[in-house]
């Protein structure tokens, strides 16, 4: 369980994240919705490491800030929006970064490593990839790639900015129900998704961030409303719930 | 899938590092250059004179020398601290290299990026202007090192100035900032001083005329020290190649990582340049050839550098002296003018590769 206290970000002179307070739970996933700017990307690179922030982040009642950065690594695994994949890098190669956090910075993998690294390529349907070159992979199979890395981390906290950036439609259905069936592992996932209608169908709960601020946050059913989407992004959308799901349409006015 | 072919997967699961043929290949490429190096001159000492002589300086084999007492001599005392004084320069150079290209993330990296070559250039002629110590002084090594410590030294406080989160950009243009300011004071010193012009023009040049076991002294221990440390973070240079942010998320210190490298590869690099002079080329031009030939990870280009670096730059000492005899060229333009066609071959011929 993570949970954020008044967390504030400030860099470049300017406030990014102000007062925000949110705790996740073991096996939930929380994804950070708002328009461009809102600050969802900024709370992420503060949670691992990137950013200085004020305030108290604890995990399982631990202040990070005790933890050394490696240790913040073994705990908190995170995946940007455009990971840099080196395209002669081989697939196997590039999961075993992941172990970075759990060898001494001379050591090399050793054999337990190179289990846990096929454990996270089966589970992510990569065997077959292992020695091919990043460069090789498609966009679909690249994001698995990305997430196998973070995998082979071992973190129980897995942090996502924008999953499903350049995928089409039906790669981000896998992806996410990828990161969806992960959770049965026991990880906790915080991410941001520019995507209204797959946030609403994948997240257990949705924080809506406007300048730096939480301003809704609430079941998808909830936060999804014309009103807020309106009042927030300045969005004209009709909010469609069937079967229980919720579908978000742009709508010209 | 079950435990039992997770096994037999894990066998695909694994960093390539040097492969077993390149590491042979390596490995026969530096003990052939050796030889070459060892055995030909205006005396040609024979592969099997090389090597019962070696032996029969160990204690206990009971080995006898089949060479004449002079032949003893030019092996011992002229060609062999000349060779190996190549070696360990061209290693440490192409390694430097390879190192400084993975740090800064730039393909044109050389191991004169940061100003050592302008700092132990204006070191160097500073001191054969003023102290007067000619092109193969003892104190010019010293100059030398110091110099380019210190303009390396300025670089980096100059590019920390910046700020942390342009850090590697920074650095790389506070390094040009220093080249261009201690080349300016250097052209005016050597403009002062025209009758030292052509001590300064042979040292800038580089080469290993003058070579002795002193100089091999003088440069091992920091060539030693700086080649482990690069050789040892060779995972970690992969590890970069992943971009600042995701690195620091591996749980890596960044900051860090970069200055020992720097220091590494800058003392490595300077200690090569006191007791050669400036020799261009070998740091690009090797570690990339490995990058095409063999392999991009760092796991492959570091190790690889070292070994190609120290038996390339043997062979081009041996053109060096040989091509004009009795005179001999810089070797500067020996690497350059065998170098450079080599590599438009190689990066011909990898385009169908990938």
């Amino acid at each position: 369980m993570i949970e954020l206290r008044d967390l504030a970000v400030r860099f470049d002179g300017y406030e990014a994240v102000r007062g925000l307070s949110l705790d996740v739970a073991s096996d939930e996933w929380v994804m950070l919705i708002g328009p461009n700017g809102a600050g969802k990307t900024s709370v992420l690179r503060a949670l691992c490491g990137l950013l200085p922030y004020d305030g108290a982040v604890s995990l399982d009642g631990r202040d990070i800030r005790s933890f050394g950065r490696r240790e913040l690594a073994r705990v908190i695994a995170f995946v940007p929006q455009n990971p840099v994949t080196p395209a002669e890098l081989t697939v196997a190669e590039y999961v075993l970064l992941g172990r970075t956090p759990h060898l001494g910075r001379l050591a090399v993998e050793g054999r337990r490593d190179r289990t846990i690294a096929a454990r996270a390529l089966e589970r992510l349907d990569l065997l077959p990839f292992a020695e091919r070159g990043l460069g090789s992979l498609s966009g679909g199979e690249l994001q698995r790639a990305v997430l196998a890395r973070a995998l082979a981390q071992e973190a129980p906290v897995l942090l996502l900015d924008e999953p499903t950036t350049s995928l089409d439609l039906g790669r981000q259905q896998q992806v996410l129900e990828l990161v969806d069936s992960l959770r049965a592992d026991g990880l906790t996932v915080l991410s941001t998704m520019h995507d209204l209608t797959l946030a609403g169908q994948y997240a257990d709960r949705l924080v809506l961030l406007d300048r730096g601020e939480v301003v809704v946050e609430g079941p998808p059913g909830e936060v999804l409303s014309p009103a807020n989407l309106a009042a927030h992004y300045g969005a004209s959308v009709r909010v469609v719930h069937d079967d229980g799901n919720v579908y978000v349409l742009p709508h010209r006015g | 899938m079950a435990v039992g072919s997770i096994r037999s997967a894990e066998a695909a699961v694994r960093a390539r590092g040097v492969p077993r043929p390149w590491r042979l290949l390596a490995g026969a490429f530096l003990a052939g250059s050796l030889l070459v190096g060892l055995g030909v001159g205006p005396v040609g000492i024979g592969v099997t004179g090389i090597v019962e002589s070696a032996l029969s300086h160990l204690p206990l084999l009971h080995v006898h020398s089949p060479l004449s007492s002079i032949d003893e001599a030019v092996l011992w005392q002229i060609r062999a601290p000349r060779v190996m004084l190549a070696a360990i320069v061209g290693g440490m150079l192409a390694v430097a290299g390879s190192s400084y290209q993975g740090v800064f993330h730039n393909p044109l990296a050389d191991p004169y990026l940061l100003g050592v070559a302008a700092g132990s250039g204006l070191g160097a002629t500073l001191a054969i202007s003023y102290a007067h110590v000619g092109h193969s002084g003892q104190l010019l090594p010293l100059c030398a090192f110091l110099g380019g410590l210190s303009a390396v030294a300025a670089t980096y406080v100059l590019g920390r100035s910046a700020g942390p989160a342009r850090a590697a950009g920074a650095l790389v243009l506070a390094g040009v900032t220093v080249t261009l300011f201690l080349t300016a004071i250097q052209t005016f010193v050597q403009q002062q001083h025209t009758n030292t012009l052509r001590d300064v023009y042979a040292w800038l040049l580089g080469g290993f005329s003058t070579a002795s076991w002193k100089q091999v002294a003088v440069a091992a221990p920091y060539v030693a020290v700086a080649s482990t440390a690069i050789v040892l973070h060779r995972r970690m240079l992969d590890v970069l190649s992943v971009g600042d942010d995701e690195a620091t998320s591996l749980g890596v210190d960044v900051a860090r990582l970069r200055l020992l490298l720097v220091i590494a590869a800058t003392a490595g690099t300077a200690a090569a340049v006191s007791v050669s002079g400036l020799i261009a080329f070998v740091g690009i031009i090797v570690p990339h050839t490995i990058r095409l030939l063999v392999s991009t990870s760092y796991r492959a280009v570091v190790p690889l550098s070292l070994v190609v670096g120290a038996g390339f730059l043997v062979l081009a000492d041996v053109l060096a002296r040989t091509i004009v005899s009795p005179a001999e060229l810089p070797i500067g333009v020996v690497t350059a003018f065998f170098g450079a066609p080599f590599f438009a071959v190689v990066l011909r011929s990898s385009r169908g590769m990938r």
